[in-house]
């Protein structure tokens, strides 16, 4: 029988469960999604991926967004869609860093090699999209973008008492300064390529003590070195579901609210009766502090919405956080495109070698 | 005097299909992939009616090497592993697009707001 029954026809009991990550005080249940397509085929129910069904239910609402910092809702996807994006977002969106450093001079206290390293860290705001991936490629300026770092350290020549000894004996990643190769310095005219923050210290200088390098950076994805993630963080969190098994009223509604150390509960006056509602799920860490004790736990239910993933973005700076979340998912789609095209030249290509086996044992009779 | 190899060597991407008795189940063995494609498609393959068991593995985190295994009530496993990386596609623009008009909503309503 085909089932069209979808899972939201699932019986009340059933529907908890699909639909919710249950917290009890000692450990959480039903935490894994049901996935497979007939888990309820026996209820007549069809838990196979509906893709219209998806389209129209899938809700995504951006609750803040700023230059390096952003966080939204997505609501209607499972945890293994959530789970790619994620790990896309950390190690495999492309961003520009230091990849190879010219030392000319290098007389600090700093070794040349942890030299290289501390500037390979450094956030560079460049637009990758217009580079391409240098590969055994030589360096070019559709590649790699230079910089040059000149720093000098001497007595200041005011001995006064409360002037700074030395000049020059902080190295900062303002000093690092642009040279542009080929057609880049119109190309890039409007936003000239340069680190995302200007007060990285890179090296102590003491007077005598100089440092000239030049730095190549070329474009890369996490997963080859943690430099080129765009990403200080991304995760995402289910979102807290508070509900009540029976009303809590008046002192105990004062007890429950007390009890929340993220203040999450709100009384309210329902029907001429304070009445604990739970007003801020979003603040809930799931501390779990509201349940701990069996009577409250007879009162609360404390749980998680399966398909509710609340995301949060950090980018290093190097581009905006919506634009991270953009080029992931679009990395995520090449990803799928190119490994059906690949599945499909793997399997012309089987096909062809048996047909050309056929075609030699029928030369040989 | 020994020339250093320049960059890092190039990833290139392979797929090898170890087939059992008929079409119907097969081992695919993607070079290059990991938890991010290897979770996604046997979630989606789960999602499927026509397959019968699936999963996937890393046999060893430091290579690079995800296999997937497919068992179907009878379509070939090679056909519903291309059907679920056309849906993933098709998942992933909507996501894309759903995401796209929700920024744009976001930066509209601030920009009144100010």
């Amino acid at each position: 029988m085909a089932a069209t029954r979808r899972p939201d026809a699932l019986p009340p009991h059933l529907s908890d469960k699909h639909k919710h990550v249950t917290c009890a005080s000692d450990a959480p249940t039903y935490t894994s999604t049901p996935e497979y397509a007939g888990v309820y085929a026996s209820l007549g129910i069809d838990n196979s991926l509906d893709l219209d069904e998806l389209r129209r239910e899938v809700r995504i609402d951006v609750k803040s967004l700023t230059a390096d910092e952003m966080v939204f809702d997505v609501v209607g996807i499972d945890a293994p869609i959530a789970n790619a994006l994620r790990r896309i977002l950390l190690v495999e969106v492309p961003t520009m860093a230091i990849e190879k450093v010219w030392v000319l001079t290098n007389t600090s206290i700093i070794q040349d090699e942890v030299l290289a390293h501390r500037l390979g860290l450094i956030p560079i705001r460049a637009d990758p999209a217009r580079f391409e991936e240098r590969g055994d490629s030589e360096s070019n300026e559709s590649n790699t973008l230079c910089f040059r770092l000149t720093a000098k350290c001497t007595h200041n020549a005011d001995k006064s008492t409360d002037a700074e000894p030395y000049t020059g004996a902080r190295v900062l990643s303002s000093q690092l300064t642009w040279v542009p190769q080929g057609d880049q310095a119109a190309g890039f005219a409007a936003e000239p390529p340069r680190p995302v923050h200007d007060d990285i210290l890179i090296a102590k200088l003491r007077p005598g003590q100089e440092i000239e390098v030049e730095c190549w950076c070329e474009k890369g994805v996490g997963k080859t070195h943690a430099k080129w993630s765009p990403v200080a963080t991304a995760s995402y969190r289910l979102l807290p579901r508070i509900t009540f098994h029976q009303p809590v009223h008046g002192p105990l509604a004062a007890e429950l609210k007390a009890l929340c150390p993220l203040d999450v509960f709100d009384i309210e006056d329902v029907a001429g009766v304070p009445t604990a509602v739970a007003a801020r799920p979003r603040s809930c860490t799931v501390c779990r502090e509201c349940v701990r004790e069996p009577a409250w736990a007879e009162r609360v239910s404390l749980q998680r919405v399966r398909d509710h993933f609340i995301f949060s973005v950090e980018s290093t700076g190097a581009m905006p956080p919506d634009r991270l979340v953009r080029d992931a998912l679009g990395v995520l789609k090449q990803k799928a495109l190119d490994t059906a095209q690949l599945l499909k030249d793997t399997r012309a290509q089987a096909d062809g070698d048996v047909d050309m086996a056929g075609a030699v044992g029928a030369a040989d009779e | 005097m020994e020339e250093e190899p320049e960059g890092a060597p190039r990833e290139t991407r392979t797929l090898s299909i170890d087939s059992g008795s008929d079409a119907s189940k097969a081992t695919f063995t993607l070079t290059h992939e990991d938890h991010t494609l290897g979770n996604a498609v046997r979630y989606i393959l789960a999602k499927n009616p026509q397959v019968s068991f699936v999963g996937y593995s890393v046999p060893h985190p430091s290579e690079p090497k995800m296999n997937v295994r497919v068992q179907t009530t009878g379509v070939p496993a090679s056909d519903v592993l291309l059907d679920s990386l056309v849906t993933l596609y098709k998942v992933a623009d909507h996501i894309d697009q759903t995401f796209a008009a929700a920024v744009d909503e976001f930066k509209t309503k601030s920009s009144q707001r100010v």
